[in-house]
């Protein structure tokens, strides 16, 4: 007990927010809010997945990725490959050229299912490639930079250039990935309508359990000597090394944990919404990505959904109408959050709550003058 | 000429390092035996630092051996020599400031070392003694849960020096342990240093000529990246070469 406790939920201020979280989404949202606007916020949470993978990575790691499209790019193609190729039967087919292969690949006059296409009908084979490609993947890419301690800003703009050329290349790739309108009509799971109200309902739910479920995990991580470790590697990185570690296996395996949970935000967000696309990949959304972590506050997993939640609702308010002010609001916004608010909506709460303490502090107290002092320009500074 | 396998502790032999032809390093012959305090002293820019980085593997040599218990460490990366049991303290007081005392121990004890060792890892009874027992060799027990970026320069300096001991490394390496330190502090570290050296050998870069007489049971003088004159206290201070490029000043 006392390990899940400790471990997992991180004591009592974590719990206290995880099972607010929990609540939240598992009984607040379903009660209050109609099936569209829940198949909106199982969208919303599917992109908390790469926010809550930038707080462990950048967060805590100090490695900042540009590029967490890239692996919510490939869990949810995965997913769409998949469910494309069940939609593709022969049947459903009958009137293209070539019958029994995706609608676009007959469309740019392809007459057999690629090679790398074929084991994306095994359901087993997709869940297993979900979680692994993703983190192959970013093992080698970690594995290119961390072993010859690239970091930093180059880190950045090399994860950034990759989503770029992935997006490049899906959309060039038109016969083989569905190009720039990516992979659509999507209907069953092994027969079952995903498109039915009750589906998309138990999406959601499935969705809010593996992301709770992701938080746990995280917090394993960042209770053990490991957490410990990357708060003293983004501190002092050659004390570290110079302690006996391995610095960058420590990098890479927190790179490959970060893809790999972004990566299952992206297969739920295929079976959420019901298509996969390019514009889900590149660097817009990676991008975006950093920004619902930062305005969550980068060293909180729970903050992380926070701020998704809090800037989808906001995006999906203001486009319907201002879409063409959207961008320039939250662009201002991450500013804003950079500049004043650095630890995000987790920050503001703590400060806050530490606020309250001290006031009730100073009514109680005759000795509180000191207290009120210190009090009195923190207070300024956050109105 | 490499030498067998011999009884030092370090063996280093035609040590050469070049930056763009400039020899910070130049030939440099240099043995510590077990259980020896060893100082090095040089005005500025005399290598005293760069053989630390080069014993510990942050810089590359261009030639020469360094064996330390008889094993190559040219050829290994950093963590495996700090595997094989070096120890090296850097210049400025190098701890994690955001860990607390306890944590900057914990992190430093050498079980866990690996990805996986590290997410298993368990703050046993064993661990949180021997964490006691260095915090209170290095005067830190009553501090063990502050923050570390708390701590005064010199509770710093020693926080560093027990993160390595909590390594038990055979060979410990300080790069001007007392800088910035209280007079105080100063004799409280050289206490500490005397303590420490019994079961390994230390090696010292110091400027303090005062703290070095109070610890060194050896002096090498360094100057332009070699070997000016090595030897006891008394008769490095001389010398009169040294004299003439050092302590005359």
């Amino acid at each position: 007990m006392s390990f899940m406790y400790e471990k997992l939920l991180g004591g009592k201020n974590g719990t206290v927010g995880f099972v607010l979280l929990a609540t939240l989404i598992l009984v607040v949202f379903p009660l209050a809010l109609d099936g569209f606007r829940l198949n909106l916020v199982a969208k919303y949470l599917t992109y908390a997945f790469p926010a809550i993978s930038l707080v462990l990575l950048w967060g805590y790691g100090g490695t900042l990725s540009l590029g967490q499209g890239i692996f919510f790019g490939l869990g949810g193609y995965g997913m769409a490959m998949f469910l494309k190729l069940e939609a593709s039967s022969p049947e459903n087919t009958a009137i293209q050229s070539t019958p029994g292969i995706p609608d676009f690949m007959d469309w740019n006059q392809l007459t057999a299912l690629p090679w790398f296409w074929e084991p994306f009908n095994s359901f087993t084979f997709t869940l297993l490639a979900i979680l692994i490609i993703p983190s192959v993947f970013a093992y080698l890419i970690g594995v290119a930079m961390f072993k010859r301690r690239v970091g930093g800003v180059y880190f950045a703009i090399i994860t950034q250039v990759v989503s770029l050329i992935l997006t490049v290349l899906i959309v060039g790739q038109q016969g083989y990935t569905g190009g720039i309108n990516g992979i659509t009509d999507l209907r069953t799971l092994h027969g079952w309508d995903i498109t039915s109200d009750f589906a998309k309902n138990l999406f959601y739910f499935i969705t809010c359990f593996l992301l709770l479920a992701v938080i746990l995990m995280s917090r394993f991580i960042l209770t053990s000597k490991f957490g410990r470790l990357l708060l003293a590697m983004r501190d002092k990185e050659d004390r570290v090394r110079f302690s006996g570690y391995d610095v960058a296996n420590f990098k890479i395996f927190i790179f490959c944990f970060s893809a790999m949970i972004s990566a299952i935000g992206g297969a739920m967000f295929t079976l959420s919404v019901g298509f996969m696309s390019p514009s889900f990949v590149g660097i817009v959304p990676s991008i975006e990505m950093v920004i619902f972590a930062a305005v969550g506050g980068r060293l909180s997993l729970i903050g992380a959904v926070y701020g998704c939640l809090l800037i989808n609702f906001g995006k999906t308010a203001f486009s319907e109408s201002f879409p063409e002010l959207w961008l320039f609001l939250m662009g201002g916004l991450f500013i804003a959050v950079v500049m004043f608010f650095p630890n995000g909506l987790a920050g503001l709460w703590e400060d806050h709550s530490h606020h309250i303490k001290k006031r009730l502090g100073f009514i109680t107290s005759l000795f509180s003058k000191n207290d009120t002092a210190a009090v009195a320009p923190k207070l300024e500074g956050s109105n | 000429m490499m030498s067998a396998n011999t009884d030092f502790t370090l063996a280093v032999e035609e040590l050469t390092v070049s930056f763009d032809g400039f020899k910070a390093v130049d030939n440099l012959n240099f043995y510590l035996d077990k259980n020896e305090l060893h100082v090095v002293i040089g005005p500025n820019g005399a290598g005293k630092t760069t053989v630390l980085d080069l014993i510990c593997g942050k810089t590359k040599s261009t030639s020469g051996s360094i064996k330390f218990m008889n094993k190559e460490l040219t050829k290994l990366s950093e963590h495996e020599i700090v595997r094989a049991g070096v120890g090296r303290k850097f210049q400025t007081p190098s701890i994690y400031e955001n860990l607390t005392v306890f944590e900057n121990l914990e992190v430093s004890y050498p079980r866990g070392r690996g990805v996986f060792g590290s997410l298993m890892f368990k703050r046993d009874a064993e661990v949180e003694n021997k964490i006691l027992e260095i915090a209170k060799e290095i005067m830190l027990d009553h501090m063990l849960e502050t923050e570390a970026a708390l701590l005064s320069h010199g509770q710093k300096q020693w926080l560093e020096i027990g993160m390595l001991l909590i390594q038990d490394p055979q060979l410990l390496m300080l790069d001007e342990p007392v800088a910035g330190m209280s007079v105080k502090e100063r004799e409280q570290t050289a206490e500490l240093l005397n303590k420490i050296s019994a079961g390994r050998s230390v090696l010292v870069i110091e400027h303090d000529m005062e703290f070095v007489a109070q610890i060194a049971h050896k002096v090498t003088v360094l100057h332009q990246g070699k070997i000016l004159a090595s030897g006891d206290m008394d008769t490095v201070q001389k010398d009169p070469k040294v004299i003439e490029v050092y302590l005359g000043h």
